[in-house]
């Protein structure tokens, strides 16, 4: 049986270690930026929204190839011997998730009533009181907003590939052990594999989505 | 505890146009203001002036006859309330939205419940505690908005436009708690309102505004 393999164990704990890191990154990243982009006016906030926008639907192959280059050990951050590492894998996440946490969040923070804030201001609230009282309201789109980041993570494989290598207890994901099990014709662990994927997938959404339901109103 | 405000030469700019030019206005201490005007004519813009939400470009504002540089300090923010034309409720519980200003605050539970209960039986909104905001009618909402910023007891209550989203029949009811309930307060009332009824009922002074500028202040 596949479950009793306890490499299986192994790449199923990394894969829910590094996009769990990653999203957590991100959402560390995305909520204060996304806030700060969605409430403050500056100059170059158009062309930063749509940079966000347009990292939102990154191709994880070109980020991989991206942090690969930069990683490799002539690259600029050569000197960090990250390459091949879980720790690659991470960054080239968070290269694409923090864009749909932060652009979600923008969104999310832009359904609120523009008035809300001078409303909670009018109340006596300082300036970090008056943020985390938005983020409270707008907490059902915004564990939406965690929850599309853990997905364009936890499913993305070239990234995974091209930053960690694949490599056999060290940097194997669940993803790029599914692909490495389809190029031997190992349908049956690739397929048992994919199911895992899917289950941790869900496990982890059905969690998220609970929390996010109790909110809703009724 | 009530303010006085006075304001000198104020001027108010919003996007390069100004908004508001206020020569010299008194607003007294522990007095109602009925605040006057077409649309446009710059109430709003006052209240959010007097609220510390927006600073003028010019001019001098002296609180209880002494010179201040910004009302956006938090430690000023604090000795006003404002209640908007929308209640723009938190979605919580009614005994959370009322209690929100305290928590700011970081006033002690159990006082927050003492006034929690004192302003809800005032304006009859016990019953509706525990309940969702978002379930509230326009004049329940109303009511709570009301009571959020009555528990904080401030110096300064600034209402916009108040009634301004409710029916005739929930307006003169409001109209005659108000009566009795903003002596209560002791504080300075400024309010905006198009309503005659509402100047005759609730106002000590009026104050008109025209396109920014007041155009007479006067007793009622």
């Amino acid at each position: 049986m596949l479950f009793n393999n306890p490499d299986v164990w192994e790449i199923t704990l990394l894969s829910i270690k590094v996009s769990g890191i990653a999203t957590l990154i991100s959402l560390l990243l995305g909520l204060p930026f996304g806030t700060l982009l969605a409430l403050s006016k500056f100059p170059g906030r158009s062309l930063l929204l749509t940079l966000i926008n347009t990292g939102m639907a990154l191709p994880p192959v070109v980020v991989g190839l991206a942090v690969a280059m930069t990683l490799w050990r002539s690259g600029p951050l050569g000197g960090l011997h990250l390459i091949y590492t879980p720790s690659a894998i991470i960054i080239a996440q968070v290269v694409i998730s923090a864009p749909v946490v932060t652009g979600l969040t923008v969104a999310a923070m832009q359904a609120l009533d523009p008035r809300l804030l001078l409303q909670l201001q009018g109340l006596g609230a300082s300036r970090s009181q008056t943020v985390f009282t938005i983020w409270r309201e707008a907490r059902l789109p915004l564990l939406a907003a965690l929850m599309a980041g853990f997905g364009s993570v936890i499913s993305e494989v070239g990234a995974s590939m091209m930053v960690g290598g694949n490599i056999r207890h060290q940097t194997r994901v669940l993803t790029t052990a599914i692909v490495l099990e389809t190029n031997k014709g190992e349908f049956n662990n690739a397929i048992a594999l994919g199911i895992l994927l899917l289950l941790i997938t869900f496990l982890i959404n059905f969690a998220l989505t609970w929390i996010q339901q109790r909110g809703v109103k009724r | 505890m009530s303010i006085r405000i006075e304001l000198r030469n104020i001027i108010v700019h919003r996007a390069g146009l100004p908004v508001l030019e206020i020569v010299h206005l008194i607003i007294k201490a522990g007095r109602i203001h009925a605040l006057v005007g077409p649309n446009g004519a710059g109430k709003s813009t006052l209240l959010m002036l007097l609220t510390g939400l927006i600073a003028p470009e010019k001019g001098e504002i002296l609180i209880n006859d002494q010179p201040v540089k910004d009302l956006r300090d938090l430690i000023y923010r604090r000795r006003v309330g404002l209640v908007m034309q929308d209640p723009l409720l938190l979605n919580r519980s009614v005994y959370e939205n009322i209690a929100v200003g305290l928590h700011f605050r970081r006033i002690p539970a159990s006082e927050i419940a003492g006034q929690v209960e004192n302003w809800g039986s005032r304006l009859g909104i016990m019953h509706l505690l525990a309940r969702k905001a978002s379930t509230l009618s326009g004049g329940e909402a109303q009511r709570v908005a009301l009571a959020r910023v009555f528990v904080l007891q401030p110096e300064l209550l600034l209402l916009d436009e108040p009634f301004g989203e409710l029916d005739r029949k929930t307006r003169l009811g409001f109209l005659h708690e108000l009566k009795i309930l903003l002596p209560m307060t002791s504080a300075t009332t400024v309010f905006s309102t198009h309503d005659e009824r509402e100047i005759e009922e609730l106002a000590d002074y009026k104050i008109e505004l025209g396109n920014g500028k007041i155009s007479a202040s006067n007793n009622v």
